[in-house]
């Protein structure tokens, strides 16, 4: 695996190099012997023209050298499985509905902390953010609470809750709701107080003020919120499910440790994976349709 | 002239100070100052930095929410503010922006004259980042006159832009106020913006109006009118810069 990653470096570099040299080589011999003359644009030091889906290159290496290891015989299928036998088991699993059912179950799970972690934030930032007395009762103790992990909540929820949904929906809402908190609440409290005096000189009313000035304003941080909220409530889920579940992608993974089937352990990497992935690019895309009036490098 | 002569006969000044009084801790910025200002006169403000003049125009707008004070003051209900930036929120196109706290049927369509009247009709759905510094400036004023004022206040709102386009911005000011003969009191620190657009400039000096000065000139203004010479010398003696004597 590492050779086969070395010597597609080396063959790379030999490429760039080549291409290097050509118009360097090229200016140096002028046949007429006049002062060399500045011909075409200047260096360029930035990364250059963007291949279209260049970005696939890496993960489709990383699967080629996999599939490679596994089909010569390099990796032992008791540690990783080879590509295929993944393939033939998520087949497998998708056709007996046990994956389907899990995966359900999991993104329920998530969706739920998800849904109660992102009103609870809002609903707080808001309440401090535009009160003294909410900013005096609620920041320090969600200040407070940023420091600790929800994670290591957890022993504390299960004696409150047990182990049942809610506390699984509760661990996830906790890490959601003050990652809103905090991102939500710096960009309203960041709102720029030329605004809040332009909405006190047009005798805006406190709802408008709200609607007009304070909501679109709040909603960077608000997003910024959101993305880490998502990622929270991945990584929350797959430390409830590992937490006596019967049921879940987590659960899934860890039945298959005790029976050592590593191909089932990465069907269940590759669909957090996904939905890791998807519900980023959601995110992104609802921000960049909500966010149009900004103005920003990534355009 | 003959239609705003039943306004200037209307008892009731737009703005009208007596012993205005604010302070910063310990230093009275504004020294119980008088100020009586007409209905539909443009009036100029100048001053030295620190002088009071935002103060001032803060006091009149009545944004000094935090800043400690006394006197009696009255100003009309429909008062514009426009500022040195042009304010426009990020967030909102122009027209939006312009039509901002708006009340009442017809909001859009009142919007849309007044952006034509500054000039940027078809602008209305552009984001503000779109428009040039000097745009941004017009959909303020826009914003302002939307209102119908009876007073328009103005603290520095041509500081940031250009040589070029301050000219032309003191043209279409002057045209908008001849428009709609609101009351105008302009803060500025430039001596000759103050000679060309007003009809009366006030120099204030430690919190105190050491100078009204009637401006007399015929509208449109040239500053190379030996009367605008003049003007502008008092005010500037009156700010304390020494004027070399070139001729005369």
């Amino acid at each position: 695996m590492t050779d086969l990653l070395a010597k597609a470096h080396t063959a790379g570099a030999r490429t760039e190099q080549g291409r290097r040299a050509g118009p360097d080589a090229t200016n140096k011999t002028r046949p007429d012997g006049s002062a060399p003359v500045a011909r075409g644009t200047r260096r360029r030091l930035g990364p250059g023209r963007a291949l279209p889906f260049g970005r696939l290159i890496g993960p489709v290496l990383l699967v080629a050298v996999w599939w490679a290891a596994s089909a010569s015989g390099h990796l032992d299928p008791r540690i990783l499985s080879s590509p295929g036998t993944v393939l033939s088991t998520a087949a497998d699993l998708l056709s007996t509905g046990r994956l389907q059912d899990n995966v359900l179950i999991s993104l329920q799970r998530a969706g739920l902390g998800l849904f109660f972690g992102v009103t609870a934030g809002v609903v707080l930032a808001v309440a401090a953010g535009l009160s003294r007395s909410g900013e005096y009762l609620l920041d320090g103790p969600l200040q407070i609470k940023r420091a600790i992990p929800s994670l290591a909540m957890l022993p504390l929820l299960i004696l409150w809750l047990g182990i049942g949904e809610q506390m699984k929906v509760t661990v996830i809402a906790l890490g959601v709701a003050v990652n809103m908190y905090i991102n939500t609440y710096a960009s309203l409290t960041g709102i720029d107080s030329r605004y809040v005096e332009l909405a006190e000189g047009l005798d805006l009313g406190r709802a408008q003020f709200i609607r007009k000035v304070v909501v679109p304003g709040s909603l960077p941080g608000f997003f910024v919120g959101l993305r880490l909220g998502v990622t929270s409530s991945w990584l929350g889920l797959i430390v409830v499910e590992q937490i006596n579940a019967t049921s879940g992608i987590g659960y899934m993974m860890f039945q298959a440790q005790q029976y050592a089937q590593s191909d089932v352990i990465i069907v269940g990497l590759v669909a957090y994976g996904i939905f890791g992935f998807a519900s980023d690019a959601a995110v992104r895309a609802i921000e960049r349709k909500v966010l149009s009036w900004r103005r920003t490098l990534a355009g | 002239m003959a239609t705003h002569t039943g306004r200037l006969t209307d008892a009731r000044p737009a703005i009208r100070t007596v012993g205005l009084v604010r302070r910063f801790g310990d230093r009275d910025v504004l020294k119980k100052l008088d100020l009586t200002v007409a209905q539909g006169e443009f009036t100029a403000l100048l001053g030295r930095s620190g002088s009071g003049k935002s103060t001032l125009l803060r006091a009149v707008a009545r944004l000094d929410h935090t800043v400690e004070g006394s006197g009696e003051l009255s100003v009309p209900d429909r008062v514009s503010l426009s500022f040195q930036d042009s304010r426009l929120l990020p967030w909102l196109r122009v027209l939006d922006n312009v039509v901002l706290g708006l009340r009442g049927p017809g909001a859009r369509e009142r919007g849309l004259t007044a952006l034509a009247e500054v000039g940027l009709e078809g602008r209305d759905r552009s984001w503000p980042h779109e428009l040039s510094g000097g745009e941004q400036q017009r959909a303020a004023l826009a914003r302002a006159l939307v209102r119908d004022p009876e007073l328009l206040l103005a603290d520095e709102p041509f500081g940031a832009l250009d040589a070029l386009t301050r000219l032309k911005m003191h043209g279409l000011l002057r045209e908008l106020y001849e428009r709609h003969r609101p009351a105008v009191l302009l803060v500025t620190h430039d001596v000759d913006e103050a000679v060309e657009l007003a009809d009366r400039v006030l120099v204030l000096e430690d919190g105190l109006i050491s100078v009204d000065l009637r401006i007399d000139l015929p509208s449109p203004r040239s500053r190379r009118e030996p009367r605008f010479q003049e003007y502008r010398d008092t005010l500037l003696a009156a700010l304390g810069v020494a004027q070399p004597r070139l001729s005369h």
